[in-house]
């Protein structure tokens, strides 16, 4: 069949320096708000917000919500939602606070702090997050309840499971080694952190590569040679230039001269040493991998796509869009908990009240990065700089010192408005 | 070769019998122990009102529906089709009406979409199946050039021409089309009725879905005509007129029956 109405290509030269850089406007344009953000509470804040510490902090505050809201792209994206990620962060918390704290302890004889208790801790998080993910996704795609109502039911369910298997008491103290997951316990420090920037530059760098010489076997257009190097040259800037912030925050003194102490050791005088990546942000960073590469490049992730694109053409297509279902809510329950040990090692504790609200922060940040709730579209790396643009408003209006009433309405309202604009932006380009 | 007609006068197994399938919705029997059979390089045309129950019909064969009763051979042996990945592992390929293209994914995504072309290490190879669709787009459809963009960016032809190469890159041998050229201009609808010429030379069987008479004179060997969900009656169309078979699907009668 031929088109008779097709237009002919644009020539090559008529295109424009983006457009030969092949970015994504619409991440351009999430990157360029964060940066107008950081620089204008940067202002107001006479340069606090912009130091090696706060970053930091941002850092290892947005962790938690960004692993859930990777997991929510691929919910919203096949038309689905997760009321339920709060409340199953908390049940997932609970189960491991209890876990080391009451279990491991009493029935197999490891005290806190045995070496075997926060993997074993860790398993049985993971393991009860999935199970529950994937009852709750059965339910969704097997017995065709919407998921609305389901983790709208699980919401309820999961916060109050919590809460009973707890006592509504906070628990605490964690496992030692449980807490290097919650981000200042456990950083790697500058070295190592230098060498995994390294490691990961070349990494980017041969992806790159890859990616283009796979272009040029099959003899399709690759972008012009110095477009290649701007995006090499911008990929391993922003891995350094990350590296080198972190490394710069110093631990501080008192808090060194302690960590000597507990080794019998006394600190020299002027010995100063730099944080580094918190563990917990190499997490978020893996994950982002492993759901860029599902997402991308595996079946799975193919299949999560055209089942939101139109999940009657997946259908037909052979593909099981019910147990798609199962997989998806069970990897939405597999980050939760991920999220739980990364939330209950930051705060040291379990805490009855820990998620409260997580699951309208990880709706916000994927829907604000770009996911479409009509379904179909939306990218991992979208939603978590999604995370990051809600964190740095909210800690920036802390820093400002806006009361926190102003703080939840700028925020509600910038949710709407960035919804707004994606809708004006998707029109204007003429994509669904 | 034997023609399909030198076939049916042989005796030849068919490649497809659907025998005595009946399948309701809630009560109302859609399709009323309907048989029908496809010989190798044959175009069976389905004929009949919207909601005679031809699609169906065809859904049953194409793994969409389940049937309530009734059988299905492929070459003689009895088949169980449940769903549409049976269908495929029959050669069973399906053009729907609808398109059923995943309108956010690349023309070479749809193509592939469910078959996708794995790398060693199981990831799916993009390039690859750029490189198989532009090849075989290059056949069908010269002019498409849009292989980076979702399938919504395409022009009605476009799409058509994505949903045909995807039942025709996998080695189809029973080819369903369930309306293909009504959303098309006249000159991709004559494209259409080339390639159904093609394929048929080929060795391929079609069932065309079509309510236009005009065409499955044109293009069939048979006709069956539905009506109210029961076969009315299965005529060569070299011995029939098209009034007889409009008659067919407007008063449910055979040519030469009086009218019930």
């Amino acid at each position: 069949m031929t088109d008779t109405t097709s237009q002919p290509i644009p020539p090559q030269n008529k295109r424009n320096m983006f457009q030969q850089l092949e970015l994504d406007v619409r991440l351009l344009g999430m990157i360029g708000a964060f940066v107008i953000l950081c620089i204008g509470f940067n202002l107001v804040t006479d340069g606090r917000f912009l130091t090696p510490r706060n970053i930091f902090n941002l850092t290892i505050q947005t962790v938690s919500v960004a692993i859930m809201a990777s997991g929510m792209v691929f919910v919203i994206v096949t038309r689905h939602i997760d009321l339920s990620v709060g409340a199953l962060l908390a049940t997932c918390s609970a189960v491991m606070a209890m876990t080391q704290t009451e279990f491991l302890p009493h029935v197999l004889g490891l005290g806190l702090n045995h070496p075997l208790t926060w993997v074993l801790t860790v398993v049985v998080g993971l393991a009860t997050g999935t199970l529950i993910g994937a009852f709750q996704g059965w339910m969704v795609g097997y017995l065709t309840i919407p998921a609305f109502i389901v983790t709208l039911g699980g919401f309820l369910v999961w916060r109050n499971v919590a809460w009973y298997l707890t006592d509504g008491q906070t628990i605490g103290p964690l496992d030692s080694t449980f807490l290097i997951f919650g981000g200042t316990n456990g950083t790697l420090g500058v070295s190592l952190s230098w060498i995994l920037g390294v490691v990961a530059t070349v990494l980017a760098l041969l992806t790159l590569w890859n990616s283009r010489r796979a272009k040029l076997a099959h003899e399709f257009p690759v972008k012009p040679l110095w477009a290649e190097g701007v995006m090499a040259l911008i990929v391993s800037g922003a891995i350094l230039g990350f590296v080198a912030v972190l490394n710069a925050y110093e631990i501080p003194t008192r808090r060194l001269a302690r960590l000597f102490e507990a080794r019998g050791e006394v600190m020299p005088e002027g010995f100063t040493q730099g944080y580094g990546l918190p563990i917990s942000v190499l997490i978020l960073i893996g994950v982002a991998v492993v759901m860029t590469v599902v997402a991308k490049r595996t079946r799975l992730g193919r299949y999560i796509f055209a089942t939101g694109g139109n999940p009657d053409a997946a259908e037909l297509s052979g593909i099981n869009t019910r147990l798609l279902t199962v997989k998806i809510f069970a990897i939405m329950g597999f980050l939760c908990a991920l999220s739980a040990v990364v939330a209950s090692a930051r705060l040291a504790n379990h805490s009855n009240d820990i998620g409260t609200l997580d699951e309208l922060r990880v709706i916000a940040a994927a829907v604000i990065g770009g996911t479409a709730l009509s379904g179909g579209f939306g990218t991992i790396y979208g939603a978590i700089l999604g995370a990051l643009i809600m964190q740095s408003l909210q800690s920036g209006m802390a820093m400002v010192g806006v009361d926190a009433p102003f703080q939840n309405i700028v925020v509600g309202t910038v949710l709407v408005a960035a919804v707004f604009i994606d809708i004006v932006y998707r029109k204007r380009v003429g994509a669904k | 070769m034997a023609t399909p007609k030198e076939l049916r006068a042989q005796g030849a197994t068919p490649m497809v019998e659907m025998n005595n399938i009946s399948i309701s919705f809630g009560g109302i029997k859609a399709v009323d122990d309907v048989s029908v059979d496809l010989h190798p390089g044959e175009v069976v045309g389905l004929l009949g009102h919207n909601g005679a129950g031809k699609s169906t019909l065809i859904k049953v064969l194409s793994g969409a529906y389940k049937m309530d009763s009734g059988e299905i051979r492929i070459n003689g042996n009895k088949v169980e089709i449940t769903n549409p990945r049976d269908a495929r592992s029959h050669n069973i390929e399906t053009i729907y009406q609808t398109l059923a293209l995943a309108d956010n994914l690349d023309a070479a995504s749809n193509l592939f979409l469910g078959r996708e072309i794995v790398t060693a290490t199981g990831l799916v190879n993009d390039a690859a199946m750029e490189a198989e669709c532009r090849k075989i787009m290059g056949r069908l459809n010269p002019n498409f050039r849009k292989f980076n963009e979702p399938v919504s960016a395409l022009s009605g032809g476009q799409r058509q021409s994505v949903a045909i190469a995807r039942a025709v890159y996998f080695n189809a041998k029973i080819l369903i089309m369930d309306e293909p050229t009504a959303a098309l201009g006249p000159h991709e609808t004559q494209m259409v009725a080339e390639l159904i010429q093609q394929l048929k030379a080929q060795g391929i069987g079609i069932f065309l879905i079509d309510h236009d008479v005009h065409a499955v004179m044109e293009l069939c060997d048979r006709a069956s005509v539905m009506k109210n969900g029961q076969l009315v009656g299965t005529v060569n169309i070299e011995d029939v007129t098209d009034d007889d078979l409009l008659s067919m699907i407007i008063l449910g009668k055979k040519p030469g029956e009086a009218a019930a």
